[in-house]
């Protein structure tokens, strides 16, 4: 169990994906700018890095690794990925269609996000087993979310800010980027004192 | 457009990195240090050269509704070749890449440029765009190493410089300093172009996933205008 907490509060805190593993930027900087969008955009994360995580686990221990097939990694996973995101939209649209309505337009984006290639290819890099690997799924998710949803308070505050002309737009929100991450810093090494 | 302003256009009016603003999250995660910044330029421009001359090759083959789906594989095809070379000859860099080296499939710069470029342009031209996007990329990359690794660790492609190596600013090589030298330098971009092509916002002009979403998720684009 403590090994469970360890892993998800690593995830969520000191190895965020965002803001220091820098896998995601593209959704961190792009649909942060309104509250409800980055939380739409950050649920749809969490959903499919943990069909992805059951889909691509077994995959890679039963039909890749047995068959000497660890090559195709890169090509199996992101098919299988793409084509996951593609079969949920059209599950959701036809049965759940206010869920649908709520993240549907995010999924198509998800598919070419880093963040969900990176999660799954990590999870077997780390040698994770499958409850393992999705316990790690959730904490990134979790972290991808509470980045998203921070940065999005942080960025409703430059709105109003008197910016020079050359920082206006995308390279202020980079500098607050660096500040938001700079807080994420403190956490590093928290976790492994805290079950020492 | 003749070929000379083909190749120098990715290289400086179209920077994918400065300009357009694609493949940020390998730009801030390799840049640490100049050697793996240069080892991934040069990765993802062979990817990019092999996908693009491939895709304007099949460009009246593919059909149209499935082409990013196609270029998807054929992409994730290339990058695991290149995967398998740099892992046989160069394990340092694979250790150094780590997990950004099979995420080069889903660099928007490469299935940018497939959808923006090669499925409309001649195989020669394609690969022009290629060759100068992909060298706009390193040019890019390196830069932001250059100054990462100065000031953030004193030396300079493993070489050290004197007074730095005793001062080094140390944040400069972790996660917050790769979002800041990169605010900065697109700064400094937009106050040389005067602001002309400059991005204001980070909207879905080069997202190659636009067509697909309909630009509901990224409304902000037209207020930006």
């Amino acid at each position: 169990m403590t090994k469970f907490i360890i892993i998800m509060l690593s995830a969520v805190f000191i190895n965020n994906y965002v803001l220091s593993r820098f896998l995601g930027i593209c959704p961190f900087l792009g649909v942060s700018k309104k509250l409800n969008q980055a939380t739409g955009m950050s649920l749809a994360v969490i959903f499919v890095m943990l069909i992805a995580t059951a889909v691509t686990w077994p995959i890679q221990m039963y039909l890749l690794n047995p068959n000497n097939l660890g090559y195709l990694q890169t090509i199996v996973f992101i098919l299988v990925i793409a084509s996951l995101v593609q079969l949920v939209e059209i599950i959701l649209k036809k049965y759940i269609p206010s869920l649908h309505k709520s993240l549907g337009v995010y999924l198509p984006l998800i598919t070419t996000n880093c963040a969900v290639l990176g999660v799954t290819i990590l999870n077997i890099d780390e040698g994770y087993t499958f409850a393992e690997s999705m316990v790690n799924s959730l904490g990134s998710g979790l972290g991808f979310f509470l980045a998203m949803v921070m940065f999005s308070g942080v960025r409703s505050k430059l709105e109003g800010a008197d910016i020079p002309k050359a920082f206006q737009g995308l390279p202020i929100t980079l500098v607050a980027a660096s500040i938001t991450s700079l807080s994420f810093l403190g956490f590093s090494g928290v976790v492994e004192n805290l079950f020492a | 457009m003749n070929k000379r302003q083909n190749l120098l256009k990715g290289i400086i009016k179209e920077n994918p990195v400065l300009v357009l603003v694609l493949g940020t999250c390998p730009t801030l995660a390799v840049t640490t240090n100049v050697m793996s910044a240069l080892g991934m330029g040069a990765a993802a421009t062979i990817v990019l050269l092999c996908s693009n001359v491939v895709i304007s090759a099949l460009r009246n083959i593919i059909p149209d509704k499935v082409r990013i789906p196609c270029y998807i594989v054929l992409i994730a095809g290339f990058v695991t070749m290149v995967q398998m070379l740099v892992k046989a000859f160069a394990p340092a860099l694979d250790e150094a890449l780590g997990i950004f080296l099979p995420l080069i499939v889903v660099n928007c710069i490469i299935l940018g440029r497939a959808e923006m470029f090669a499925n409309k342009n001649k195989v020669i031209d394609s690969a022009i765009d290629a060759v100068g996007m992909g060298a706009g990329f390193t040019l890019a990359l390196f830069l932001m190493a250059t100054i990462r690794e100065v000031l953030g660790n004193g030396t300079w492609l493993g070489i050290s410089i004197p007074i730095l190596e005793e001062n080094n600013i140390s944040i400069m090589t972790m996660a917050p300093g790769g979002f800041l030298v990169f605010g900065i330098l697109i700064a400094i971009v937009n106050k040389i172009s005067g602001g002309k092509n400059a991005k204001k916002s980070f909207g879905c002009a080069g997202c190659p996933s636009a067509q697909v979403c309909n630009k509901s998720a990224c409304g902000e684009k037209e207020e930006a205008k």
